[in-house]
């Protein structure tokens, strides 16, 4: 029996910590063992039916709530901001479930979840990246058939996934994936990084955090430990290259960052701000401001306040 | 100085009275009560049961009312309730030959032992509106005293069987626990147990149509209803304690067993296969589909190609639930302007480094073009 | 001929490529092939004729490692340990197609990627070695293009936009542009219109020898097989009838089923 079915003090039934039973949560720890002792291996997992929908970070959910305890701080982000829709539905999950402490400052949090992005402030040893991961399969467009992949990766028979890049070469010039940008792990596994945007896969090499990835509706589990290699796969005449902008921030004036391009009005006019929210903040306090503060107020992105 | 306007914790715990306020619609109409959910919408309730995985009358009708009479959203409340639940054993397996019928035909058979047992069905009727239900208060006109049935029901495959006719099932060497998948992540090729389970849980209007294009050639059987049989069967535990066997309760269940064509192999001679389904609840047409499906999916360990979906274990089993696949049709709607933002910026650069590849060619063309347009 | 000089040659070399013993493979009751042996050596080109049903595609499979044969072992000598191709793992054995093997299939469907571009088709066996330099793969490309006389304006097209004998060079240059050792044929210039034929033999043969290709090619053409092979296996019910030097047997065939098949050819 586990302990979520104990009658509590009031009778009235009430879910585990962090909703998952014990069993589970075990269950989840010794996939992410394994899952770390072979970066990039995709481990399967009985992946648990959760209260929010397939799709929606299930994954990440089940890895963050076998994880997570009292002395825990956790940030959820979507697209880089923590007050999208997904990240408040998340961090309040975690909140009520696990009385989870959370911040939306990267450097004070212990746990990050995140969907489609990684925070631009560098990350420290000691924090724990949770990505949400729909496919976790980067072979799964070229082979549809599970038994055909596992077999590639388990004799790294990669030339396939060469082509495809071969392909956007001879059509257009260059690799035109993206986002979920493939990635070959300590020199071993292709490894798909989830749909973050190709400008954020050079923070994946080496850092010093641990990386954990979760796909719930694939009911699969892959790590990266702190310190492993991670190379964006390219041609040696053709090397990997990040998305560049030609104008900073319009509110923060960082020219470093991920952009969002957000249209302003009708007349063509937009401004493009940083994704990550965070970032973008501190650097306002710090006192960096972009040249559109001004009519970023005046459409509602941000407000003013007195100090 | 400027913050970042967060309306989006707000903006969210709005939704959530907006759909309680749907929900109840028109105040002036009375509220539906689960209880009458429970007894009067019972074949919903039974697809929510089926799809939920999980058998409980009452919460299968406190789901259609919480989800506004949403079948995959119910389904979906029921699994997130079920997941919680602890373990406490497995039941012994169920003897449906035991069932006390409800309903039970045959195709196959005129008459057999026990005898057609046409029961509650829609089959006879006329698709034509009882406009009289518009009006509550109707009773329903009292059944006169019901024949008997049969003591002994025996299950038409059994029948063939006993000549030799029908593929004999085996439970596989040591009669092992049949897998849970929803404790263990699944592998292909999968096995049967897998299967069944799988499509017991699985989507009725996927199966339907999967079962639909086998019968239209999209695979090949010849299927005959064997027998489809609907009733209720008892349920029961050996506590490890006790070491004797408990009674749960009943469950009303649909079983449908299908006879399909074998041509024989080298090692069998010809015979007639099984094509199994059994869910919970009055869900014929589930059951009909499921065992479609399951004969389809014996290709592989019969010889047969398997050319169609219905054939693959794969195909199947990865699409065939309903509340993974919302999930993922609807997670569409989250926000994916990052990754949007990517592919602005790509196709933006792509047409402008075209534009500027043709102006230069363009440019060197020049010299050469005027002496051509003076020729 | 110049040809059987060639193989004359190469048959100096002390140990066959490919050893074939004893194999059979049946459906149910039905005999595929049967029992049989043979050895193949480094350059030699061995044709497998038969009517169809003959068993000679069924044998192709069994030798190129696609279908397992009920009995009977196959060995390669590619390394410098006798390898077969049955017992070693799964992984050795398609390492080995994608490398010292090639398979042309009968429809070049079969044998290329249709929504990836010729290029692509060309370069995949050198990304599969691990090849990571776009310009040299390219290259490398262009080089087997023009080999199998396809225009280098062609490399960024699809296959599907290619006529049928052009898909079936273009399918050739895809496996020789891994430099293979044994090349396995079925039925190559089948389903062609017969001057595409021609010339695709013309080029084929002139690839086999340049390179010094061994390849087992099945055909039901006894012109196919005297134009390419140097020795020939004759096929009927799944068994080997008749074997012995192509201008041999085609020009003085022993068995009544060999005679038929030739006299059959020389009626047309």
């Amino acid at each position: 029996m586990t302990i979520h079915q104990m009658p509590a003090d009031d009778t009235k039934p009430a879910y585990n910590y962090a909703y998952l039973d014990e069993q589970t949560k075990r269950m989840i720890r010794r996939a992410l063992l394994k899952a770390v002792a072979v970066p990039g291996y995709q481990v399967p997992f009985g992946s648990r039916e959760m209260p929010l929908a397939r799709g929606w970070g299930t994954g990440g959910i089940q890895i963050t709530a076998a994880i997570i305890g009292p002395a825990d701080t956790l940030k959820v982000i979507d697209q880089g901001a923590d007050d999208t829709t997904n990240a408040v539905s998340i961090r309040r999950f975690f909140e009520r479930t696990a009385d989870a402490r959370t911040c939306e400052a990267t450097d004070e949090a212990t746990i990050i979840q995140t969907r489609h992005r990684i925070p631009e402030a560098p990350l420290k040893s000691g924090q724990v990246m949770v990505y949400q991961v729909p496919t976790p399969e980067p072979l799964r467009r070229l082979e549809p058939r599970e038994a055909e992949t596992r077999k590639m990766h388990a004799w790294a028979e990669y030339g396939l996934m060469q082509v495809k890049l071969y392909e956007d070469i001879a059509r257009y010039g260059e690799i035109t994936k993206t986002y979920d940008y493939p990635v070959m792990v300590n020199d071993r596994y292709v490894m798909a990084p989830s749909p973050i945007p190709k400008f954020d896969n050079p923070k994946m090499h080496m850092s010093p955090a641990l990386q954990l990835f979760g796909a719930g509706r694939e009911k699969r589990i892959y790590a990266l430990p702190p310190y492993t290699s991670v190379k964006s796969l390219d041609f040696e005449d053709h090397p990997f290259r990040i998305q560049s902008w030609t104008q900073p921030c319009g509110l923060c004036g960082a020219g470093d960052s991920y952009l969002d391009e957000v249209v302003i009005d009708d007349q063509g006019g937009r401004m493009f701000v940083c994704s990550d929210s965070h970032y973008c903040e501190t650097r306002r306090v710090e006192g960096h401001r972009g040249t559109m503060l001004g009519d970023a107020a005046a459409s509602g992105l941000v407000e003013e306040t007195n100090p | 100085m400027y913050v970042a306007v967060k309306g989006g914790e707000a903006a969210i715990l709005a939704t959530h009275d907006l759909v309680a306020e749907a929900r109840r619609g028109d105040p002036a109409v009375p509220e539906i009560s689960v209880a009458q959910i429970r007894e009067q919408q019972a074949l919903a309730c039974a697809r929510v049961m089926n799809e939920g995985s999980l058998y409980d009358q009452d919460l299968a009708a406190l789901a259609l009312k919480q989800s506004q009479g949403d079948v995959i959203e119910a389904a979906f409340l029921m699994r997130a309730y079920r997941t919680t639940l602890p373990r406490f054993g497995s039941s012994e397996p169920l003897d449906t030959a035991a069932m006390a019928i409800r309903r039970r035909v045959s195709a196959t058979y005129k008459d057999l032992p026990g005898g057609q047992v046409l029961g509650p069905t829609y089959d006879y009727t006329h698709r034509l509106f009882d406009f009289a239900l518009m009006d509550e208060g109707g009773e329903a006109a009292p059944r006169s005293a019901p024949t008997p049935l049969d003591a002994t029901m025996p299950r038409v495959p059994d029948i063939l069987g006993a000549e030799g006719l029908m593929e004999a099932e085996e439970p596989p060497e040591g009669d092992p626990r049949p897998f849970d998948l929803t404790r263990d992540p699944v592998s292909f090729p999968a096995d049967r147990d897998v299967r069944l389970q799988s499509m017991a849980r699985g989507d009725e209007g996927f199966l339907l149509g999967l079962g639909y294009s086998v019968q239209r050639g999209f695979g090949g059987t010849h299927p005959f209803v064997g027998e489809v049989r609907v009733g209720e069967v008892a349920v029961e535990f050996v506590p490890e304690e006790l070491g004797f066997a408990v009674d749960l309760g009943d469950v009303t269940l649909t079983e449908c067993q299908m006879v399909n064509q074998f041509q024989g192999s080298k090692e069998v001679p010809p015979q007639f296969t099984r094509g199994y389904g059994l869910v919970f609840g009055h869900s014929e047409r589930k059951a009909m589909s499921m065992s479609l499906v399951d004969r389809a999916l014996k290709a592989r360990d019969f010889g047969e190609a398997t050319n169609y979906p219905a054939q693959q274990d794969e195909f199947v089993l990865y699409h065939a639930d309903n509340v993974e696949a919302a999930g993922f049709v609807e997670h569409l709607k989250l926000p994916h302007y990052v990754d949007f933002q990517g592919e602005l910026e790509l196709i933006r650069r792509i047409r402008r480094e075209r534009e500027e590849r043709l102006a230069r060619e363009q440019g060197a063309k020049e010299p050469d073009t005027m002496p051509e347009a003076a020729e | 001929m110049t040809l059987h000089v060639a193989a004359a040659e190469l048959a100096l070399e002390p140990a066959p490529l490919l050893s074939v013993d004893g194999v059979s493979r049946f459906y149910g009751e039905r005999i595929g092939c049967a029992d049989v042996s043979f050895d193949l050596w480094p350059g030699e080109v061995l044709g497998i004729v038969g009517e169809s049903g003959s068993g000679k595609s069924t044998l192709l499979r069994c030798l190129a490692g696609i279908d397992k044969p009920d009995e009977g072992e196959v060995l390669f000598r590619g390394g410098t340990e006798p390898l077969d191709i049955y017992s070693v793992s799964e992984q050795e054995r398609r390492r080995l197609m994608r490398t010292a093997w090639g398979i042309v299939h009968q429809n070049p469907r079969d044998g290329l990627r249709m929504d990836v571009t010729a290029g692509g088709n060309v370069g995949e066996r050198l990304m599969d070695r691990g090849d990571r330099h776009y310009g040299q793969i390219r290259e490398r490309a262009l080089d087997w293009l023009s080999r199998v006389e396809i225009a280098g304006a062609r490399i960024d097209d699809r296959p599907r936009q290619f006529s049928g004998g052009m898909q079936q060079r273009l399918q050739i240059a895809r496996v020789l542009v891994s430099e293979p050792r044994l090349v396995f044929m079925d039925e190559p210039t089948g389903g062609l219109d017969v001057s595409v034929q021609a010339r695709l033999l013309d080029l084929l043969r002139v690839l086999v020898r340049d390179l010094g290709l061994a390849a087992i090619i099945v055909t039901h053409d006894l012109a196919v097989a005297r134009l390419l092979t140097d020795r020939l296996m004759v096929m009927k019910d799944g068994r080997v009838v008749e074997q012995g030097l192509t201008d041999q047997v085609l020009d003085d065939p022993h068995h009544a089923y060999t005679q038929l098949l030739t006299s059959a050819v020389l009626s047309v």
